[in-house]
């Protein structure tokens, strides 16, 4: 299946987790925040979040900023 | 002590984290300038450098975040930036920027009053960033915004405090604190604010691209001392005609003939 990460297109297979793509990324869980189809995603659902075909993910993270 | 939404901060100066050359500067200057209130910014992780966390060179038990929601160019953006600042950090607080032009980077009047009666709704301790209007001041205020942030210039500009006069009707009038924000490019610049009153200022661009960062927030952290200090020893009234230092009975000669004489 494909979702959209960030933008990118990207290939996962079938009931791949949210938890298992941030493994694949290699992003540690605790220094990101989930949003899904534009509903953010808490910490203690990545595990059980199973992804979908056409989903749109974003991961954000903290940056520099004034 | 400056108190916002009853929390206590020991310094007046806030501290930005952007624009630093590296990891290890920001962090060294942040030290030096005694700020335990930094702002950070929301942005897509980058899939290519995966280990670049910016949180992991900050002190979390010491230093209060207050996220940003720069690149927000509406209240709708603002508020869902909001959401994963609090998703991300599990902190209410948030530095709300509405900015619909990119090249002045002048923050929306209108939408960020609508994202602060939003948020404040929500149970976010809201610092909106705004033009020097005294009486949009007082609306967000009434809003439920927990302090103001006024300009003094534009963002990352270093021009100081262009908006004197509007910051101080802001400063007399508010209930709640006022952090000068944005063109604060000099101590004296910071100086200057918190001699006004101001309760805090923020500094980002000015720290970060000086010279030599760590000494320019060290220079900061005294100028915000300093300024505030004479706040509270309250400064002498001004005059557009001369009063003398010097005493003015007991002067010598009527014409000041013996000091001639003796030149």
């Amino acid at each position: 299946m494909q979702i959209i990460c960030n933008g990118q297109r990207r290939e996962l297979e079938e009931d791949t987790s949210l938890a298992m793509m941030l493994g694949i990324l290699n992003l540690d869980p605790n220094t990101v925040v989930a949003e899904v189809n534009k509903k953010i995603i808490e910490r203690d659902q990545y595990e059980d979040l199973r992804l979908r075909d056409g989903d749109r993910v974003e991961l954000i993270r903290f940056v520099g900023g004034g | 002590m400056l108190t916002i939404a009853d929390t206590t901060f020991s310094s007046r100066l806030f501290v930005g984290t952007g624009k630093f050359a590296s990891a290890d500067v920001m962090r060294r200057a942040i030290e030096a300038s005694g700020a335990d209130m930094v702002t950070v910014a929301l942005r897509r992780v980058d899939l290519d450098n995966p280990e670049d966390d910016i949180m992991s060179h900050l002190d979390r038990d010491r230093l209060h975040f207050l996220p940003n929601t720069s690149g927000a160019r509406n209240a709708g953006e603002a508020v869902r930036l909001a959401r994963l600042a609090r998703a991300a950090t599990g902190t209410e607080w948030l530095k709300l920027e509405v900015t619909p032009d990119p090249r002045t980077l002048l923050p929306d009047p209108i939408d960020t009053l609508k994202a602060t009666e939003e948020l404040a709704r929500e149970g976010f301790i809201v610092l909106p960033y705004i033009n020097a209007d005294p009486i949009l001041a007082l609306r967000l205020q009434d809003a439920g915004a927990a302090a103001v942030m006024p300009l003094g210039a534009p963002i990352g500009t270093n021009l100081g405090i262009r908006t004197a006069l509007q910051v101080g009707i802001i400063i007399e009038q508010a209930r709640v604190p006022v952090v000068v924000d944005a063109g604060i490019g000099a101590p004296s610049h910071a100086a200057l604010a918190m001699e006004m009153g101001a309760d805090a200022v923020l500094v980002n661009t000015a720290i970060a691209v000086a010279g030599d960062p760590v000494r320019m927030a060290r220079a900061f952290r005294q100028a915000v001392e300093s300024g505030r200090e004479a706040f509270e020893a309250g400064l002498g009234a001004c005059s557009t005609v001369a009063r003398a230092s010097s005493p003015e009975s007991g002067i010598i000669g009527e014409n000041l003939d013996f000091i001639q004489e003796g030149a």
